[in-house]
């Protein structure tokens, strides 16, 4: 039996839910008398309801955590604007020193020269500082806009500025190892170091008030 | 949900990236189902919505405010997905068809260990053959089959979504329907 060429299209339709009354009447009688078209509209049917059956397949519980981990760094003003928030009183407070910082921040604009701290026993070799192996250095050593890379022993801190450090597994840092890039980790730097030499000159203040 | 969605988003906007992680959380697991049934793979399902999501993210400036997030978001998943298929080769291609069952290979042997009930064990079969079957459609068809039957999503949805005229999203549910009967039909 040759069946209407468009009644496959009305079961799509029909599927769609976008038939007219008119075929899908025209689509029921044909489907009533006909066993073949009977049986593909099943097979259609069924398809749909196996597709749908499919079950829920769940995301990773980490899945969120995972994407926020990979989303690129947050520009530093907003977590700057959210801690302040949630930290009004020491905002105020530091308010003080961010005034007496505030020059600094012209200093980072201009300040893109290399430069470190002098050592007896450091190499430099163009934007690089070396501690060179077996040598111990004394003291604090601070790089600027340059590299540092650790062969031998620092007797102190090592703060790079704005550079890169590589501590080789023969080198050894007695001190701290600190590094600052954004001009907010620079501008935390001197708060930081502002407050510790406030700090210290009360503390050397006290004993000449004793006198 | 629309609304919140867009509240948080204006938030990232003003760049509180905290803020986009309840929009990962709401439709994280739409975006998962997406990529799962397209790839058929759990791995690379993840791979890929969280490229999604990431994408999504640093893009989101380039997004209309007044249309639907949800809408926006598919198309950046399914595009990555169409992509990720298409990159694989002929040879892969075989593999990934073996691939495809990944995530349920692994849950059956996992579930083979505390032995489950005859029925269980016959409706993973049949859930492992449904998935290979969806992924033996061409990408064109498989992709309005996923977002209508999986998704649910309404024609017109659709047809935002993958940019395409209406016509050209039912006469490719058409085919892909037909072409999945003639797969399925004695299962
Ligand atoms: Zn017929």
């Amino acid at each position: 039996m040759k069946c209407p060429a468009e009644m496959i299209i009305y079961m799509h339709e029909y599927l769609d839910e976008e038939i007219s009354a008119e075929n899908e009447q025209e689509l029921r009688a044909h489907l009533q008398s006909c066993k073949e078209c009977q049986t593909h509209f099943h097979e259609l049917r069924k398809t749909i309801a196996l597709v749908q059956s499919t079950s829920h397949i769940n995301v990773p519980s980490d899945f969120t955590a995972k994407v926020m981990a990979k989303l690129p760094k947050e520009k530093r003003k907003v977590g700057f604007q959210r801690w302040v928030r949630h930290h009004p009183l020491f905002t105020a407070a530091s308010l003080f020193i961010v005034l007496m910082a505030g020059s600094l921040f012209s200093s980072w604009e201009q300040d893109h020269e290399f430069s470190v701290s002098k050592q007896p026993n450091l190499i430099v070799q163009n934007d690089t500082v070396i501690v060179p192996k077996g040598e111990v250095v004394k003291g604090d050593v601070t790089v600027k806009n340059g590299k540092i890379q650790i062969e031998g022993q620092v007797e102190g801190d090592v703060t790079v500025i704005n550079g890169e450090k590589y501590l080789a597994s023969a080198g050894q840092v007695t001190g701290e190892i600190k590094e600052v890039n954004a001009i907010f980790d620079w501008l935390w730097y001197h708060i930081k170091k502002t407050a510790t030499e406030v700090v210290s000159i009360f503390d050397q203040e006290e004993p000449e008030a004793a006198k | 949900m629309e609304a919140i969605v867009k509240k948080r988003i204006k938030q990232v906007l003003k760049g509180d990236q905290d803020a986009y992680a309840e929009v990962v959380e709401i439709y994280g697991e739409k975006v998962f189902q997406i990529c799962y049934r397209m790839l058929g793979n759990r791995h690379e399902a993840e791979d890929i919505a969280q490229e999604a999501f990431l994408r999504a993210y640093v893009n989101i400036h380039s997004f209309n405010i007044n249309l639907k997030f949800s809408s926006w978001l598919y198309r950046i998943a399914t595009n990555l997905c169409i992509d990720r298929i298409r990159k694989k080769k002929p040879d892969y291609y075989l593999d990934a068809e073996v691939a495809g069952t990944d995530g349920l290979t692994m849950y059956s042997q996992i579930a083979s260990d505390t032995s489950l009930p005859e029925d269980d064990v016959e409706s993973l079969e049949l859930q492992e053959t449904i998935q290979r079957e969806i992924s033996k459609l061409p990408e064109k068809y498989r992709t309005v089959i996923v977002l209508k039957y999986i998704e649910e999503l309404s024609l017109n949805e659709i047809s935002k979504i993958l940019d395409l005229p209406l016509g050209t999203v039912k006469t490719r549910i058409h085919r892909g329907r037909e072409a999945l009967r003639n797969q399925l039909r004695h299962v």
